[in-house]
């Protein structure tokens, strides 16, 4: 009875000690088996309140996909916990024979929490209409039928800023921009409370970005949606996002408001990424101080002892070599992984 | 009607320009229509300069610079009208013995994708060294002494053993590294390089930026930088050239562009891009409409359907190219001629 | 991406928007195939041999009366002529009807055997991919085997053991036949099995079996068909050279393969005898390798060179 609305600040997600782990096969034939083991997430906590967008950034293989993923239970955690509105759902998964699937509560999930991908090419069935595209989520949990359905899906469309009547169109007659739409309608239609969006505008024109970061604005605002937004664009991020956490080899190093994050970094790591996104200002570029980093990234399967980013820190200490830095809060709600902040 | 947007650089400094283009056009021929991809196209680049080229996928900014190289396969690609003129001659009507001798040499090219230009199944070794003894005919181990030094000049650690590994033991920054090494081997006059850092990370984009601007100061290369990313245009360019389905929209100074936008798509582009050094906005200036499709252009102006100043006078004409300073000119009927 | 604008159709039931109707990927590839002359053609020209090879040896005995075994010893090999415009054999066999009936039985076993090799086929690589793991490569081991056994020489044992006739030559092409296909279609799954679309609707609650019927088997059946339409003359082929070395139809029936075998070794006299049945096979075959070109340049633009 009473329903009292829950605290506008209560969690709708929160991820304690996240792992993901992948076998890699070592080449070797038949005889000489051995594996490699790629910690891809490597114990991530976060906490996304209800209506609040996260942004994740970091650069190609820091394990931020593979965090999104693994909080949609798209992928079998290794370790950690999941938990959605107050309920483990890392624990909602069955074996069969040698893999692991859903178990009917993970399946019925599927209506609160959604993806939205990057490729707008390879993440819409080539060979399925617009409108049967939008139509599979409904039907998979029986939501409005026959001539509703219709309507829904021509709904959907308007939302996402696309002419209803062409739901008879298959995807390849669309641009990037256009399909990047759809996948969204795709990814609204069943209500969700969480979307994961996954680099959702990497891969689009620069003018379409701009289409595709309002639209996303909107919609969140209109639905109400709780957003974890993915991405290596840190311009991009910082604008949509109300929270920034940044990753580095699978690791959160820090975490922050989107703001301040951005106008005082505190980790060596976020100060480097921030210095090194390009501003569209050649008086400021010709002035700006830039942190180039040297070297690259290390691999996932060899990760560097003690703090991951110590290969490539500039202020690095014989401790950083040693210990591996917790994320601790600095000041609130600003938490940072690294020995050499105070 | 020709020539709209195409008037050559009227500003002396021709004896300095080392490679010009003139009134480019670059025509596919596709089933039925024909797509034109570079349509009167005109910019030069001088010695030390770096010229950006900024448009977004289908602008016709890498097929331009493939064409100065004469890198587009024709057929289907047809050149109507157009010139490129490097050294005292007109690489269009090169033999292509004569076009190859230059490629490489003393015209260079680097790609976004670094695995696409380098051969999977030689060692990188062979791919530095053969560019010296075809080009320079210089003797195997001095050849390697000098691939050598130039991998250790753009950054690669343990050049010496390195050198003797395939491409795919190089992850993709270090690739990309190989890749201007070979095309900086033997000292072009000029680098085109068509998104180079846009398949690399923000941290490795800068450090490839940071080196190509390094070189290009101690070898006095001109560099065209292609991109779709204004911010590294503004971090590096010393002009800029911004091109829209085909043609060329606006180009001048960087700073005075970036300053004093007056094409509506360059304008736009500004607007619509979320930026890290100013406050956020909360909603962002994006530019309406899809980008055209090349087979059917619109009449007039082709940015019309997606200009907010547009009127029916851009519908039917082609806008002039209006100078706005002595090397500021855009190619719309609302910029402001200035002097 | 262009958008051909499309006068709007097919008003929905009680709905008043006139919807947009696009073009799938089949009538994309329909269309092009229609562009393609070459295919075109073929497609014309098999479809009249099949025609001639159906309807011609019942037209011909119910006009003249008689058919492909019919002798006549005393009229003996005849070079042609207007009563036999494919002259006749050694036996006085009318060579137009032997060609036709020849043409029928290698037109029959060429299409059954490349479908009966694209079913198992793709049943076989379908459920190796998706089954995944252990499975997997367990069957795709076994096709590796196959591979490797060599293949005439399996199915000449086969034949002499078992006997010959039809029936077997067929089952012996379409049972080795699926190996090429069966790979075609695992590849295909595997990466399908990556694609976005499929973890997409995986995320959307699809069930597994919706995913394979919906979004996997669609999307291997371009490559499928392109593969049979590949067998197709392979299969004829190999028929053919079963029966030249004696091991496929028997006399007096006759397939191409044994037709020219017979012409083979009448060469020099009777020169009729192999030229006609040559020529034929020549064109079949030539037809049928520029349909699947074209078919293949159809369905998957980006391959053609």
């Amino acid at each position: 009875m009473s329903t009292l609305p829950r605290a506008e600040s209560s969690p709708l997600l929160e991820v304690r000690d996240l792992a993901v782990r992948f076998r890699l096969e070592r080449p070797g034939g038949l005889l000489r088996r051995g594996h490699d083991e790629l910690r891809a997430v490597d114990g991530v906590n976060l906490v996304v309140r209800r209506g609040e967008t996260l942004g994740l950034v970091g650069e190609s293989g820091c394990g931020k996909s593979t965090t999104g993923r693994a909080v949609l239970q798209l992928l079998k955690p290794s370790a950690g916990t999941v938990v959605f509105d107050g309920q483990p759902i890392h624990d909602w998964w069955v074996r069969k024979g040698r893999r692991w699937v859903w178990d009917a509560r993970l399946r019925e999930l599927r209506r609160r929490m959604q993806m939205i991908f990057q490729d707008p090419f390879a993440s819409l069935n080539p060979r399925m209409t617009v409108e049967a595209i939008l139509t599979e989520p409904l039907r998979n949990f029986g939501l409005t039928g026959g001539g509703d359905r219709r309507r829904r899906v021509q709904e959907l469309m308007a939302t996402v800023g696309m002419d209803p009547r062409f739901i008879r169109r298959y995807p390849h007659e669309f641009s990037g921009g256009q399909r990047q739409r759809i996948g969204i309608a795709r990814a609204l239609a069943l209500g969700p409370d969480l979307i994961v969006a996954d680099e959702p505008i990497s891969a689009l024109d620069v003018s379409i970005q701009a289409q595709i970061l309002n639209l996303l604005a909107r919609l969140r605002e209109e639905l109400g949606l709780t957003m974890i937004f993915i991405a290596h664009d840190l311009a991009a991020v910082r604008h949509i996002s109300d929270r920034i956490a940044v990753m580095y080899l699978g690791r959160i190093v820090e975490e922050a408001d989107a703001r301040e994050i951005v106008a005082a970094p505190r980790h060596p790591y976020t100060q480097a990424l921030i210095s090194a996104v390009p501003v569209p200002d050649p008086v400021q570029e010709a002035t700006r101080q830039r942190t180039v980093l040297s070297g690259e990234v290390p691999s996932p399967v060899n990760p560097p002892s003690g703090c991951p980013f110590h290969s490539r820190c500039p202020l690095r200490e014989d401790r950083c070599t040693r210990d591996v830095p917790v994320l601790r809060e600095i000041a609130p709600g600003h938490r940072v992984a690294c020995h050499l902040v105070d | 009607m020709s020539d709209t947007t195409t008037e050559p650089s009227p500003t002396g400094d021709a004896a300095e320009a080392v490679l010009t283009i003139r009134d480019l056009r670059t025509f596919f021929q596709t089933d039925g229509h024909v797509v034109k991809a570079v349509d009167g196209v005109s910019f030069s680049v001088r010695r030390g300069e770096t010229l950006g080229v900024v448009g977004e996928s289908g602008s016709g900014k890498s097929v331009a610079c493939l064409s100065a190289l004469r890198l587009v396969p024709s057929p289907p690609a047809f050149h109507p009208s157009g010139e490129i003129r490097f050294q005292g001659r007109d690489l269009l009507r090169l033999p292509e013995q004569e076009i190859e001798a230059l490629r490489g040499n003393r015209l260079a090219m680097i790609f976004q994708d670094p695995m696409t230009s380098l051969n999977p199944y030689l060692r990188v070794a062979r791919q530095l060294t053969e560019v010296l003894e075809v080009h320079r005919g210089a003797t195997p181990a001095a050849a390697r002494q000098e691939a050598i030094a130039m991998l250790e000049r753009v950054g690669i650690p343990d050049a010496g053993r390195r050198i003797d590994q395939y491409p795919h033991q190089f992850s993709g920054g270090m690739r990309q590294r190989v890749m201007i090494a070979m095309a900086l081997l033997c000292q072009p006059e000029v680098l085109l390089a068509d998104e180079p850092t846009t398949a690399l990370d923000v941290t490795v984009q800068a450090q490839i930026l940071e080196l190509i601007a390094e070189l290009q100061a101690s070898l006095g290369t001109a560099v065209v930088l292609v991109t779709h990313d204004l911010g590294v245009v503004a971090g590096t360019a010393d002009r800029v050239v911004v091109m829209y389905a085909g043609r060329i929209v606006e180009e001048g100074p960087t700073g005075e562009l970036f300053a004093d936008p007056q094409h509506p798509y360059t304008r736009g582009l500004l607007a619509s891009m979320p930026r890290i050094d100013t406050p956020p906005t909360g909603h962002l200036e994006a530019i309406a409409g899809l980008p055209p499709d090349l087979g059917h252009l619109p009449t007039g102006c082709a940015f019309h359907p997606r200009c907010p100043l547009a009127s029916d006078r851009c519908r039917r004409e082609e806008p002039p190219v209006v100078a706005v300073s002595a090397e500021h000119r855009a190619a719309c009927f609302e910029a402001e001629a200035g002097g | 991406m262009t958008l051909p604008e499309r006068s709007p159709s097919e008003p929905a039931a009680g709905q008043a928007t006139d919807l947009v109707v696009g073009t799938s990927l089949w009538a994309d590839a329909w269309k092009r195939l229609r562009r393609n002359r070459m295919a075109v053609a073929s497609s014309g020209l098999i479809l009249l041999l099949a025609v001639a090879c159906l309807v011609g040896p019942p037209l011909i005995a119910a006009t003249w009366g008689y058919d492909e075994q019919t002798q006549d010893l005393a009229y003996g090999p005849q070079p042609p002529s207007w009563e036999h415009p494919f002259g006749t054999d050694f036996y006085g066999r009318d060579l137009l009807v032997r060609v036709l009936s020849g043409g029928r039985v290698s037109l029959t076993v060429g299409f059954l055997a490349a479908l009966v090799a694209a079913t198992i086929g793709t049943v076989y690589g379908a459920v190796s991919s998706y089954a995944g793991g252990l499975v997997d490569a367990v069957m795709m081991r076994a096709v590796d085997v196959l591979y490797a056994l060599p293949y005439m020489f399996l199915v000449i044992i086969l034949v002499t053991i078992l006997g010959k006739s039809l029936l077997l030559v067929f089952l012996a092409l379409g049972a080795v036949g699926w190996l090429l296909t069966a790979r075609v279609v695992r590849g295909q799954v595997m990466s399908l099995k990556q694609q976005d679309f499929v973890l997409a609707a995986k995320s959307l609650g699809t069930p597994g079996r919706d995913i394979v019927f919906r979004h996997l088997i669609p999307n291997t059946l371009g490559p499928v068909i392109v593969t049979f339409t590949l067998t197709v003359p392979s299969m004829i082929l190999q028929e053919a050279f079963l029966s030249f070395l004696g091991l496929g139809v028997q006399a007096p029936r006759a397939s191409l393969g044994a037709l020219i075998n017979d012409g083979a070794n009448q060469m020099l006299v009777f020169w009729w005898t192999l030229v006609f049945p040559g020529s034929v096979m020549a064109i079949m075959l030539f037809a049928l390798n520029f349909l699947g070109d074209g078919v293949r340049d159809a369905l998957d633009p980006r391959m053609r060179r």
